[in-house]
């Protein structure tokens, strides 16, 4: 059969440790715990039905959950992976399967497989400054590697959260950020059209956004491949890494894809998203980025 | 281990062998004016002495002069058909009294299964499925289970078709691993005007498939038995229906993603998904869940997917693959080029069944082949650009200088 290009060669993925874990079969968790965020932006903490051992994740995996009767979304994790025995998503309402889960109460059965995906490089970014970059409901899914390094704060220079929203409602988990010990360099929230005066103190930074639109992303073309979050942040998060070629950003639509490829992801451009996403490095998709409907 | 040589009668032998050891035979036979795979009770069940024609677009199957059992290449069906079925129920839930649900195991016990007449280019779509379901972090169970009880009997081809083209992606005409059992069918023109009765030369390719000789009959083949089996598979290598380059062919593809020559198949293309479910290796699924009246009881089944649908590529806010040209070039360029970087081999055993069975005869080899003439083109057009200019010396400084 053809082999592989001999400059790309194929790195088959690490073999399965345990190959009687049915990657399709969902188990079905406890809310133990629901904060709602904002007006459409919720976070549940969910817990294992006695017996069953929470797998381990890295910071950007995501998992499948599953609302009883209504179906299955994937959903990044955005908990502390040093803190086992608990699992936390945070989650916008944007379909059925979300509102439905929104209307779960503390004690209703959720399901989860998972942890899927790639994650970010945490380990890999040891010894180095950290940036980090994020828009409004793209915070969540980056939260893990956030939690990882500020726990071994030592072993990284310096660490920065470029983080910005439409609106300061839309401002993801505003304690945490303003938490005593965090230096915030605070700049104006900002969205052309709508947003009040920022309030201060909540955001460790905001970008200069360019022209926000309040639409949804187009249907087709570069935006399906965005990174996490809204319009001014996506484009300046997308392009950063062109000067720097470490850069890793994480495409929203590998999730979607997860959906109905849950083991074996569909393909896009090179990469089959929820096997090889969703976290990419940039040259992994640099040139997908330059195509669109791939 | 040596060749055998078997009369046409061992095929029933070889069918009850398999019976007795438990396994339900899949193989060939007529069924609507197609040669289609279903479950066999006996060997004359075969499609015997029936042919088939095939072009673009174009399927018959015809009546041949002699009696062969395997004188035909391949039909609509696929084997990942009985590895991967169109549709699996994966689990079923049951709502309980405290707000929970209980997941009910869904046992993982496919039957066993023997393929008969697997050709090689669909041995080879098999190893490719493998790597697909078993070869990464997630093993598909359910696959691995079908997949270890199935026994191949693979039948080399001496006749290919006319949409074939397993030479230029190196799966075929012989099948060189794969197999429990290898079958080359020998056809001698008839005598006396007697329709010619087919024998066979057997190669063993696992030990499961040892252990079934001593019921088979037949004889060691003579080394001018063996060499005429080689050349007749030799011959067959040159006589594909259909050639595809394959040199260079996925970097081409990869530098092509903005070729115009897409809108040619676009534009004929009815988006059907015919090509990828009768695709040996294509693989795209979705999952469907379902809940009865009560709402107590929910389901979840997979089903084949294909994607050329515009579901397949939806994300909230739209499907990413809108036009057709970006979901032909999709499934091309993923099927001959970016599968290679995911699971180390083309995607493409070259069997033609796409070519075959799409209703506007969308001919595969024939789109890629301009694809990668105009890449060809194209970079030869930006050679001729940056060649070094005919006077040397005569640079860029040069002609600065002399403004």
């Amino acid at each position: 059969m053809l082999q592989p290009p001999a400059d790309r060669p194929f790195v088959p993925p690490p073999a399965v440790a345990a190959p009687e874990v049915d990657p399709m079969r969902t188990v079905p968790f406890r809310v133990t715990g629901l904060h709602v965020d904002n007006e459409d932006t919720f976070t549940l903490e969910l817990a294992p039905p006695p017996g069953h051992q929470l797998a381990p994740f890295k910071p950007g995996q995501f998992n499948m959950l599953y609302v009883f009767g209504v179906g299955e979304v994937p959903i990044s994790i955005s908990g502390d992976p040093d803190l086992h025995g608990t699992l936390v998503h945070t989650t916008r309402e944007v379909g059925a399967v979300t509102r439905a889960m929104r209307g779960l109460q503390i004690g209703d059965a959720i399901g989860v497989r998972g942890p899927f995906g790639s994650s970010w490089p945490v380990e890999a970014a040891e010894g180095r400054d950290v940036v980090l970059i994020a828009g409004g409901i793209g915070l969540p899914p980056l939260r893990p590697a956030l939690y990882h390094v500020l726990a071994r704060r030592e072993r990284y220079g310096r660490v920065v959260l470029l983080y910005g929203a439409r609106t300061p409602e839309d401002l993801m988990f505003p304690e945490e950020l303003a938490k005593p010990g965090a230096r915030c360099s605070t700049s104006r929230c900002t969205s052309p059209s709508t947003a009040p005066p920022a309030t201060g103190g909540a955001t460790s930074a905001s970008s200069r956004p360019r022209q926000a639109r309040a639409d949804r992303p187009a249907p087709h073309g570069r935006d399906d491949l965005r990174p996490g979050g809204h319009d001014p942040l996506r484009l300046h998060g997308a392009r950063a890494p062109r000067r720097q070629p470490a850069g890793h950003l994480r495409l929203a639509r590998a999730q979607h894809e997860v959906r109905r490829r849950p083991v074996r992801p569909l393909p896009a451009g090179p990469h089959l998203v929820c096997r090889d996403g969703p976290v990419f490095s940039y040259d992994q998709v640099e040139r997908m980025l330059d195509h669109g409907e791939v | 281990m040596a060749v055998r040589r078997l009369e046409a009668a061992a095929l029933d032998a070889l069918f009850g062998a398999l019976r007795r050891r438990g396994y339900t035979l899949v193989g060939p036979t007529l069924h609507d004016g197609a040669i289609v795979y279903d479950e066999l009770e006996r060997a004359d069940q075969l499609p015997i002495g029936w042919t088939e024609v095939q072009d673009a677009g174009h399927y018959r199957v015809v009546p041949r002069d002699d009696d062969a059992r395997f004188g035909f290449t391949v039909g609509p069906t696929a084997w990942k058909r009985y590895l991967h079925p169109p549709a699996l129920r994966l689990w079923r839930a049951e709502r309980d009294a405290e707000g929970g649900f209980a997941v009910l195991d869904e046992p993982h016990d496919p039957p066993k299964v023997a393929f008969i007449g697997v050709r090689p280019c669909d041995v080879a779509a098999i190893a490719i499925q493998d790597r697909v379901f078993t070869g990464g972090a997630h093993v598909d169970p359910d696959y691995q289970a079908r997949r270890e009880r199935a026994f191949v009997v693979a039948v080399n081809c001496t006749e290919p078709g006319g949409t074939c083209f397993c030479a230029s992606m190196g799966t075929g005409p012989e099948a060189r691993e794969g197999y429990d059992l290898a079958l080359t069918e020998i056809l001698e023109p008839g005598r006396n005007g007697q329709r010619a009765e087919p024998t066979y030369l057997l190669e063993v390719g696992s030990e499961r498939g040892e252990s079934l000789l001593a019921e088979l009959g037949g004889r060691p083949a003579r080394d001018d038995e063996v060499a005429d089996g080689r050349r007749r598979l030799e011959e067959a290598g040159g006589r594909m229906g259909r050639t595809l380059d394959t040199r260079g062919l996925a970097e081409a593809l990869r530098r092509s993603l903005d070729n115009s020559r897409w809108d040619e198949p676009a534009a004929r293309c009815l988006a059907c998904g015919n090509c990828t479910l009768a695709c040996p290796t294509c693989f795209c699924n979705t999952v469907e869940d379902t809940t009865d009246l009560t709402g107590a009881f929910a389901e979840r089944t997979r089903r084949w997917d294909s994607c050329f649908t515009l579901d397949l590529s939806y994300i909230h806010g739209g499907p990413v693959r809108v036009s057709m040209k970006s979901r032909y070039r999709q499934w091309a360029t993923h099927k001959l080029g970016t599968w290679m970087e995911q699971f180390g081999t083309s995607g493409c055993v070259g069997c033609g069944r796409c070519i075959t069975w799409c209703p506007a005869a969308i001919d595969l080899t024939e789109e890629v082949a301009a694809i990668a003439a105009s890449a060809q083109a194209r970079a030869t057009r930006r050679q001729a650009r940056v060649a070094p200019s005919p006077e040397p010396g005569k640079g860029v400084g040069d002609a600065a200088a002399a403004r």
